[in-house]
């Protein structure tokens, strides 16, 4: 009797799918992740990392350029003056989201499929929020003066005022990307370590000692994996409600204010339903084509991209329920300024943007009802970029379509955005990739040690020969 | 190799069950300055090692409530007593606005006391550590599972220690200096 046997049980729905498949031991493993760093850099990264560059080079240029000049070189007017840089904050914030969800939010609830994907996510946040961070940045006009908004002694004598939204926010994400990057980081230690040791039987001594000198010494004591393991679950029970109260606080800076269209009560709940759908989005975006070039089939399984596409049609269904009762409360709300905001999001100037949130948020995530389509990577790939820009609409549609006529009809305008906006939108993209290859070309892109961890052998009761492990299978 | 330069012996196992055993094995026979290397955490060979509980959750709940305090008496001694900040008719300090960067703070703080708690209880960073003295100890952080027995422990003994790895098990018995 062999391993096989566990496969002719019926069908059991209780039976998980293995994280890990094909024919993969410990080892195996080990050189399917390491290996994609050791192998020759292919030609196809030096393009990409080239044109990710040059949009990279872009945002400098752009940014030096509005420095320079001041911010009448955006589309921003007198209604719209958070225009186009808070909406492409809010969508950057937005995707880091997921990562911290996969991490965490999965992590607690046991979900092991995590593992194949929760490295990159994390990465993916950590620059998602890298990106997002820029744009209050440079919105606030005078960059120079930027400290103002922290705690610290100024020119003026006065403290911050903490009564501001605004001033949550820089508390929110600064926090979030310091716990982001620890929990990314205390993540990567022992595989820095596997690496450490890969790069010294390789002969290769300077990559051997950056990767030792980040590994921290690590050589996998269980007492140490003991404390290690601790501080991993905090950092998850940390970050599960840190994520939610991210998105929430960002919602705030619109919810807090008496704008039409804003100031409701359901942005928080929302907002962070639309950041974990923007955020899965872009992991599919990532992942897909990466798990293909990267040959990761067997550890970035189908089943896993299934389950991210059941997290898809949760929260894009929470998402378009939203939309909904954002129209309910406005008419039942029986405030003619809020029905008018809202009436002239759909119908307004701005209705064109509207209606493609709509087909994208709305409609698409309902595709992957079919089984047909979680579990192809091309259609799921499709899928993704429209989410992708859907979201990014989402958020073009709240800022712009509220503002661009509030109260006062005399001050009312049309928003669109200069080259220069559009350059620096790119640019962001730039930032996002340039980060993104350089992880996946020096770091292991799959948290190598967490997926062993989920593999049967790896259960100190389990034997190594097929018939015991089938036996247990059956248990 | 004199004795008292011996940091301990190091086994090497091939599978995670069976340094488990061995464990209980080494364990039974009264070992207590024990401790196995792996590539993953194996659940539950902490309490065959009676390694007791982890204390990095109570350095993160100190520090989460440090966070706390920091973060109400920033924001009233700011807003509330230096520099009096009255906008919108709210009063300068008052609870329910300063909950946001009261929870960040805490947050904050606490992972950080969860990380450099971690790495501290770990003593952590660390340049060398004599079981880099192992033959074959660069395959920890791969597909094998190691066990070493500390030269202080007051049942170690060059030869019968030796022989006892060998006979749970394991490969690779060697002997590693400080």
């Amino acid at each position: 009797m062999t391993a096989i046997t566990v496969i002719d049980e019926p069908e059991n729905p209780l039976q998980r799918p293995p994280i890990v498949e094909g024919n993969n031991d410990f080892a195996s493993v080990t050189s399917t992740v390491a290996g994609v760093t050791e192998a020759k850099t292919p030609r196809g990264w030096y393009v990409l990392f080239g044109i990710s560059v040059a949009c990279l080079l872009n945002l400098f240029a752009c940014i030096g350029y509005l420095v320079w000049t001041g911010v009448g070189v955006w589309g921003n007017n007198n209604p719209v003056a958070w225009g186009w840089p808070i909406v492409n904050f809010v969508f950057w914030i937005g995707i880091g989201h997921a990562g911290t969800l996969i991490s965490a939010i999965l992590f607690l609830f046991r979900q092991k499929w995590r593992t194949a994907i929760n490295r990159w996510s994390e990465a993916m946040t950590i620059f998602a929020v890298m990106a997002a961070g820029l744009f209050p940045a440079i919105h606030v006009g005078r960059i120079w003066v930027i400290y103002w908004v922290f705690p610290i002694p100024n020119q003026m004598g006065m403290w911050p005022n903490f009564k501001s939204p605004l001033l949550w926010d820089v508390f929110a994400v600064s926090t979030y990307f310091t716990v982001s990057f620890l929990f990314w980081y205390v993540g990567l230690v022992p595989d820095l370590a596997t690496y450490r040791d890969r790069c010294a039987k390789a002969g290769r001594k300077v990559a051997s000692r950056v990767y030792g000198a980040f590994a921290l010494g690590w050589h996998g004591s269980s007492r140490h994996w003991m404390n290690y393991e601790k501080a991993y679950l905090i950092l998850a029970g940390l970050s599960t409600p840190l994520v939610l109260s991210v998105h929430s606080i960002v919602s705030y800076d619109f919810a807090v204010s008496l704008v039409p269209g804003w100031h409701t009560t359901i942005f928080p709940p929302y907002f962070v339903a639309g950041a974990i759908f923007s955020g899965f989005g872009m992991v599919l975006s990532l992942l897909i084509p990466a798990r293909k070039w990267l040959k990761l089939q067997d550890l970035v399984t189908l089943n896993t991209l299934d389950s991210m596409a059941k997290i898809i049609l949760l929260t894009g269904s929470i998402v378009g329920y939203s939309y909904g009762m954002e129209f309910f409360v406005a008419w039942y709300s029986g405030s003619e300024y809020e029905q008018y905001a809202f009436m002239n999001r759909a119908f307004g100037p701005y209705c064109w943007a509207y209606w493609i949130m709509i087909s994208c948020n709305v409609v698409t995530p309902q595709l992957c009802w079919f089984r047909r389509i979680r579990r192809s990577p091309v259609a799921l790939f499709i899928l993704s970029i429209f989410v992708n820009i859907g979201m990014w609409f989402e958020r073009f549609v709240i800022v712009v379509s509220s503002l661009h006529r509030d109260f006062l009809t005399s001050s009312w305008d049309y928003f669109s955005p200069t080259l220069l906006d559009i350059l620096t939108l790119i640019g962001s993209f730039g930032l996002f990739m340039t980060m993104f290859l350089l992880f996946c070309r020096f770091l292991p892109i799959i948290a190598i040690s967490e997926i062993k961890g989920t593999m049967k052998a790896a259960s100190p009761h389990s034997a190594h020969h097929g018939s015991d492990e089938a036996k247990e299978a059956h248990a | 190799m004199s004795d008292g330069k011996t940091y301990g012996a190091v086994a090497e196992f091939e599978s995670a069950a069976a340094v488990y055993r061995a464990a209980e094995r080494l364990v039974s026979e009264g070992y207590r300055k024990l401790d196995t290397h792996t590539p993953f955490p194996i659940h539950g060979i902490d309490t065959v090692l009676k390694q007791g509980a982890s204390h990095v959750g109570w350095i993160c709940a100190m520090m989460g409530l440090i966070g706390v305090a920091a973060a109400q008496l920033m924001m009233w001694w700011m807003n509330g007593y230096d520099y009096k900040i009255w906008v919108s008719g709210k009063l300068p300090y008052d609870w329910p606005p300063t909950i946001p960067i009261t929870f960040e703070l805490m947050v904050l703080l606490s992972a950080f006391g969860a990380v450099f708690g971690m790495l501290g209880i770990n003593k952590l960073p660390r340049l060398h550590h004599p079981i880099f003295k192992h033959s074959t100890i660069d395959r920890v952080t791969d597909d094998r599972f190691f066990m070493s027995v500390e030269a202080s422990d007051p049942m170690f003994d060059s030869n019968r220690t030796v022989q006892l790895l060998e006979s749970v098990g394991g490969s690779h018995v060697e002997l590693v200096e400080e």
